[in-house]
């Protein structure tokens, strides 16, 4: 990053002002873009977190009404956060362990190294749709290969998505796999770690754990907070597998808050009351995204490898 | 060329390949204690348990009806039914379906490369008052769960008479996504200044820099652009199922689901895999024929971000 000369803020050379213009012409297709598909969609959906608004007739202002109801009425609210958290709290950091240890495990001296990035990273951008399907045969309790194989051997079948207890550790195994994506990023934060760390651990006499726990966890910290970042924000707004598999069933085990959300817009057309969800959603991932970027100043270790 | 061999010689990605090898290859850490064998094996299981589903997809699409409902499950179809391929393509439209997401996928990445390119140069190359203000805006947009616009964002393309089309799905590609932004600016920002300014001095406008200039030394970032902009779209369900009413505009994520008659009991599952199976694979190929575009991508955004 270049320094500016430091210039009281009325003062504009002329130069000055000509990149500014040019820098503003080149952002222009995302300003426009932000302004009408973020600003005014943003705006205008808490506008109508205030009304009833059934697309059929013209929003009608009941101010805090909406918030009013999901906080203390709607009972369904409350099971559709648990299901979300829950599924936040388990996804996130499964999903994050089983990448960095098929990454740290992709780090070794492994014949058919490529081969096996391969297979792991490849479930990663399968389109959701078709993964879904996929998943779908596999979990089936009569044909599906597990319960198939489970039923062969006498052992008792697992009611995959058709049980309340096991439809969102269903979902969980799901994202894990297709965690190759973080598996990636971890692969080349591992590749980073300067190999003088591990010598000197190895002088000193440090097991293999110890080198892992106290060299390799520690320097890839960054990368960890970016998984966690973007896992956390991406979980609160699970919505294909659930709508696709289970619609949000069983008995509403898998109504998770964006399929509840989803549902109140455009199964109940309740907009204004969509919209509401969607503003407390909002404030939800705002918070707990500053928790942990918060937390992120005592674990994480900055100033690692090349740069 | 001369300006791509100091490219070359300046910019460290560029520079370092095939020096990371020796690095890495002698430093098995968490894994060293377990041994070649051991490892080996982990990795073996690890990669079968990985490629099950997909593998299991596959083989199911060349079964019987009779060999896939059977307990136990039977692995090797036999005989090999090729045929379900082309009925079950044609049961559903499905090959129409590949042909609009098609028409989806084309002009979005289009849009998408020329949009994020210009923008990212905006926000790397040009140093103006504030720039800084708007990236922080811009990038923290990206935290915005997509729920709280989706609904007026429906009411606005339905008062534009914008349902039952694609334009829904393909303009939003024009404007640049922070996503994209951010990478490439990370990128053209590894681009010595110099290139720009002894530029600058010939007379060349930021028009000619960028067209001329950056935008032949990035082609790696913005073949990563191209590569995820396809397959977001390609594989976009929630957008397709909110905007794509009538069944001839259905992309392959609405169609596939179009397999299941009156409930999943019924469905056919040979069909479904087979059809599963086609809508994968066009991401398969680009996969195993982009496969370093695909990595550099990935770890061009996490790792310095």
């Amino acid at each position: 990053m270049t320094s500016q000369t430091i210039q009281r803020r009325s003062s504009w050379s002329p130069t000055e002002r000509r990149e500014y213009l040019k820098g503003l012409v080149f952002i222009s297709p995302w300003l426009i873009g932000f302004a009408a598909f973020v600003l005014y969609p943003i705006i205008a959906s808490l506008y109508y977190s205030f009304t009833y608004y059934d697309l059929l007739r013209p929003p009608r202002f009941i101010g805090l009404e909406n918030y009013r109801e999901i906080l203390f009425q709607d009972q369904f609210a409350g099971k559709v956060l648990y299901n979300t958290v829950y599924y936040v709290l388990l996804a996130v950091p499964l999903g994050t362990i089983v990448a960095f240890l098929l990454a740290s495990l992709l780090n070794t001296r492994l014949v058919g190294r490529s081969f096996f990035r391969a297979i792991f990273f490849v479930p990663s951008i399968v389109p959701v749709v078709s993964s879904a399907m996929v998943w779908l045969w596999i979990f089936n309790t009569q044909y599906g290969v597990i319960d198939s194989t489970l039923a062969s051997l006498g052992l008792p079948v697992i009611p995959f998505l058709s049980s309340p207890e096991w439809a969102k550790p269903s979902f969980i195994i799901i994202h894990c796999w297709s965690s190759g994506g973080a598996m990636l990023i971890f692969l080349a934060s591992l590749r980073d770690v300067p190999m003088s760390l591990y010598d000197a651990a190895k002088v000193d006499g440090a097991a293999s754990w110890a080198r892992f726990r106290h060299i390799t966890i520690p320097m890839c910290t960054p990368a960890i907070l970016f998984s966690v970042l973007t896992g956390i924000i991406g979980a609160f707004q699970y919505f294909a597998f659930a709508w696709i598999l289970t619609r949000g069933g069983p008995n509403g085990a898998t109504e998770f808050y964006s399929v509840y959300l989803y549902r109140n817009a455009f199964s109940f057309l309740k907009m204004g009351y969509a919209a509401a969800l969607a503003w407390i959603l909002f404030l939800i991932v705002m918070a707990v995204t500053m928790a942990v970027f918060r937390s992120s100043a005592r674990w994480v270790y900055y100033g690692g490898s090349t740069d | 060329m001369t300006t791509h061999k100091i490219a070359t010689d300046t910019i460290p990605v560029l520079a370092a390949r095939g020096t990371t090898r020796r690095r890495w290859l002698n430093s098995a850490r968490l894994w060293a204690g377990c041994g070649w064998v051991a490892r080996h094996v982990l990795a073996v299981a690890l990669g079968m348990l990985f490629a099950l589903p997909l593998v299991w997809a596959l083989l199911t699409s060349l079964k019987t009806n009779a060999q896939v409902y059977v307990v136990p499950p039977k692995w090797i179809p036999d005989p090999v039914v090729w045929s379900n391929y082309p009925e079950a393509l044609t049961r559903v439209p499905f090959l129409r379906y590949m042909f609009n997401t098609v028409k989806v996928t084309i002009p979005s990445v289009i849009g998408a490369v020329l949009s994020n390119t210009i923008v990212a140069y905006g926000f790397a190359r040009i140093r103006w008052r504030h720039r800084n203000i708007f990236f922080i805006v811009c990038i923290s947009t990206m935290m915005i769960p997509y729920q709280v616009i989706m609904v007026p964002l429906f009411i606005t393309f339905k008062k534009l008479g914008w349902l039952n089309t694609y334009l829904p799905l393909i303009v939003p590609a024009f404007f640049a996504s922070p996503y994209f932004i951010f990478l490439l600016r990370q990128f053209f920002m590894t681009i010595p200044a110099e290139l720009s300014d002894a530029a600058r001095v010939d007379g060349c406008s930021e028009w000619m820099i960028l067209t001329r200039i950056i935008v032949p030394l990035s082609v790696p970032a913005l073949a990563v652009v191209a590569l995820f902009e396809f397959m977001g779209t390609w594989g976009d369900y929630l957008g397709a199922l909110l905007y794509l009413g009538r069944e001839e505009l259905y992309t392959v994520a609405i169609g596939l689901s179009r397999y299941q008659a009156g409930g999943w009991s019924q469905a056919n599952w040979s069909y479904l895999m087979a059809a599963s199976v086609t809508s994968i694979a066009p991401i398969l190929l680009l996969f195993f024929v982009a496969q370093r575009t695909f990595i550099e991508g990935i770890t061009l955004t996490g790792l310095k971000g």
